[in-house]
């Protein structure tokens, strides 16, 4: 008869209680669910709906970073940029303002010093030079196109691939011939149907051939098309477009991991270019993809932070439903506590019971949440395809503890109040 | 002043002196005022008295729900009055069977699954559960009955579930409050049958109870008045009892 109780060490003895004891804990969680249909549907849909949020803003979150990584990558990681302007907001940008342009002639000035350096940890820096125009080709016109002069060694440093085409060869670069190679919105836009292909489009009145059309590369942070460009031969872009040009030096480096170093050998090059005394600061700035992370990354983290904690408001009003619900039913079940307790549930059997029942309900709502958000991602991914959306199984797993925490912390008030019940009082409750 | 027809078992319960005393609001109220009891082994034992006369309390204190402000209760040789709460759940659990008025069964439950309660708070794996929770069904006459809710059975046929829960930790002492009080007079005199039925084969039976018909069935009657055991005698002596009752 009392097989179960003769024979096991007493820690035994008790972990199988505890095991037994959740096991009846889980199924009274459900059949209190499934006598308390609408009850318990109303209270998870409040889970449900803090969980679609949190689980949405998480993906957009997880979206916004991968579109962010990408446009960063456009710029490459072992490529340094000498510009007239830093990377990051200035205060004193006035100092910045009176500071000498940056010439394209530094590149070959440059390039000379690398090659007289021994052990170098730079490669070739590279000069382009940028303006904004409008670009047509028969009755077509494209705005806004970001006209860029340079070598033919850009395309070392650049991250593009070619749809079509090729990008314009090093005696084309030296001679500034009129060709040049477009972006794909340009090629788009201009010729919708036919290959772009030596094609000549006019920019400024002047016309350039096409040899090469760039794959697309999407945008910038969401902000501004990469793929609205146009580039051609330094010498040809410094015939026709002076006037309010941007010059900026791209000089790749060896060894990405030794950046710091190459930075610095890269400033006293430029310091012997622009003739700078040691005792003058430097009038120039040396950019690279990561100061712009450090300078975009608090700005993306905070939108992380507030978006997280502005639909976490709507999971905390979900827990507060819960609470409530584990309340009611402790209350109801007063008597029935009493009855356990009676009969030999310990404080431990009644936390845990109720601990359960709360968990459950939060369980059950973040799963049909999750199925809810994973449904909403996958529709929109299908109407928007460009909308950065990132549905993980980091994100699945996240959800999941977050359900249950939720549940285990709006519960615990409920379920410590009933498991403290005087079994007395408990048995006399009307 | 006990005496029984048959031989007397080991002590059960040993209690002496005990009081009990609430605190309601401002006011102090002792509900037990020095009460000694020993109840053995197979005894059939009513504990009587009027509302009021510290009756309930001394229940609580017997089934191991409530414990002694101050005086002595040893339970099976082991002292429970200064037990915590989880000690008192292991002794209510292994060595009390409680039967209530009102049955207090789980309404969502079969009455296999009512039964098997206790086992689960003993630690007992499923299958040895269910064997026992089906054999003590047996035995109260309801195999037929194992797989209904409580809102399928009769009043008595309930009752008869709750005994079945009760029975089934093989407890050193069944203790029943009012047992018949929800019951119409022919299903509580079934049930009075059952609880002598259960004390021929052995068990020890407390019942608190307010009534004289049903205290004629225990083989002692305790009187409570005032907090204080006011007789304490074998048998049922009507004469006695309704004196001792109707006494101002």
């Amino acid at each position: 008869m009392s097989a179960g109780r003769t024979g096991l060490s007493p820690v035994f003895r008790d972990m199988k209680r505890f095991l037994y004891e959740l096991s009846e804990s889980w199924k009274i969680a459900a059949s209190q669910m499934r006598s308390n249909l609408t009850r318990s549907t109303l209270t998870a849909l409040g889970v449900i709906i803090g969980i679609v949020a949190v689980t949405l803003m998480g993906t957009a979150i997880g979206g916004i970073q991968v579109g962010f990584d990408k446009s960063m990558s456009i710029f490459g990681d072992d490529v340094l940029y000498v510009g007239q302007w830093p990377w990051k907001k200035v205060d004193d940008w006035w100092n910045y303002r009176d500071r000498k342009k940056i010439k394209t002639e530094y590149a070959d000035a440059l390039n000379r010093m690398i090659a007289m350096t021994p052990n170098s940890n730079l490669m070739i820096a590279i000069p382009t030079s940028s303006v904004i125009r409008s670009v047509k080709y028969a009755d077509s016109e494209v705005g806004n196109v970001l006209v860029r002069g340079t070598v033919s060694d850009y395309i070392i440093t650049s991250t593009f691939d070619f749809k079509e085409g090729r990008f314009f060869n090093d005696l084309e670069s030296r001679g500034g011939a009129n060709v040049c190679v477009v972006g794909y919105d340009v090629a788009d836009a201009l010729f919708p149907s036919a290959s772009p292909i030596d094609k000549s489009v006019l920019i400024n009145g002047q016309p350039f051939k096409i040899v090469g059309v760039i794959a697309r590369q999407g945008s910038f942070l969401g902000l501004f098309s990469l793929d609205s460009i146009v580039v051609m031969p330094l010498p040809a872009f410094q015939k026709y477009f002076t006037a309010k040009s941007e010059a900026d030096i791209l000089v790749k480096v060896k060894d990405k991991t030794e950046l710091a170093e190459a930075k610095d050998e890269l400033a006293g090059l430029m310091r012997r270019v622009r003739g700078l005394p040691p005792e003058k600061k430097d009038d120039f700035s040396i950019n690279e993809q990561q100061a712009l992370k450090s300078t975009l990354d608090p700005i993306k983290n905070s939108i992380a932070v507030a978006g997280l904690f502005i639909t976490g408001l709507s999971l905390f009003v979900g827990a507060i439903g819960i609470m409530n619900i584990t309340f009611v039913s402790v209350k109801e079940r007063t008597r029935e506590i009493g009855t356990r307790k009676a009969l030999g549930a310990r404080r431990r059997t009644i936390l845990l019971q109720f601990l359960i029942e709360s968990t459950a309900l939060c369980l059950l709502g973040g799963i049909i949440g999750l199925g809810f958000a994973f449904a909403m991602c996958f529709l929109i991914g299908i109407a928007f395809p460009f909308f950065p959306i990132q549905f993980s199984t980091g994100l699945v797993v996240i959800s999941m503890v977050v359900s249950i925490l939720t549940g285990l912390i709006s519960g615990f008030a409920p379920a410590w109040t009933a498991s403290r019940l005087d079994p007395v009082t408990a048995l006399r409750y009307e | 002043m006990v005496t029984s027809t048959r031989p007397v078992g080991p002590l059960v319960i040993d209690i002496e002196n005990i009081t009990k005393d609430y605190v309601m609001g401002e006011e102090t109220v002792r509900a037990l005022r020095g009460v000694s009891l020993q109840i053995h082994k197979n005894e059939y034992i009513a504990v009587m008295g009027p509302s009021g006369s510290g009756k309930s309390t001394l229940m609580n204190m017997l089934g191991c729900l409530d414990t002694p402000t101050s005086g002595r209760y040893e339970f099976n040789g082991k002292n429970v009055a200064e037990m915590n709460d989880d000690e008192l759940a292991a002794i209510r659990n292994r060595e009390i069977g409680f039967v209530f008025q009102t049955f207090n069964l789980l309404p969502r439950s079969t009455s296999l699954r009512n039964v098997e309660l206790p086992l689960i708070y003993a630690g007992i794996d499923p299958d040895t559960r269910e064997e026992m929770a089906a054999h003590v069904l047996h035995e109260v006459g309801l195999s037929d009955r194992m797989n209904h809710k409580p809102n399928e059975l009769s009043g008595g046929q309930r009752q008869r579930v709750a005994v079945a829960r009760a029975l089934v930790n093989r407890p050193s002492i069944i203790l029943a409050d009012e047992p018949t009080g929800n019951l119409d007079s022919k299903t509580g005199e079934e049930i009075m049958a059952l609880f002598e039925d259960l004390y021929q084969r052995g068990n020890t039976i407390i019942l608190v109870t307010h009534e004289r018909d049903i205290a004629v069935h225990a083989r002692r009657t305790v009187h409570l008045r005032d907090g204080l055991i006011e007789t304490d005698h074998a048998g049922f002596i009507p004469e006695l009892d309704l004196v001792a009752l109707e006494r101002p």
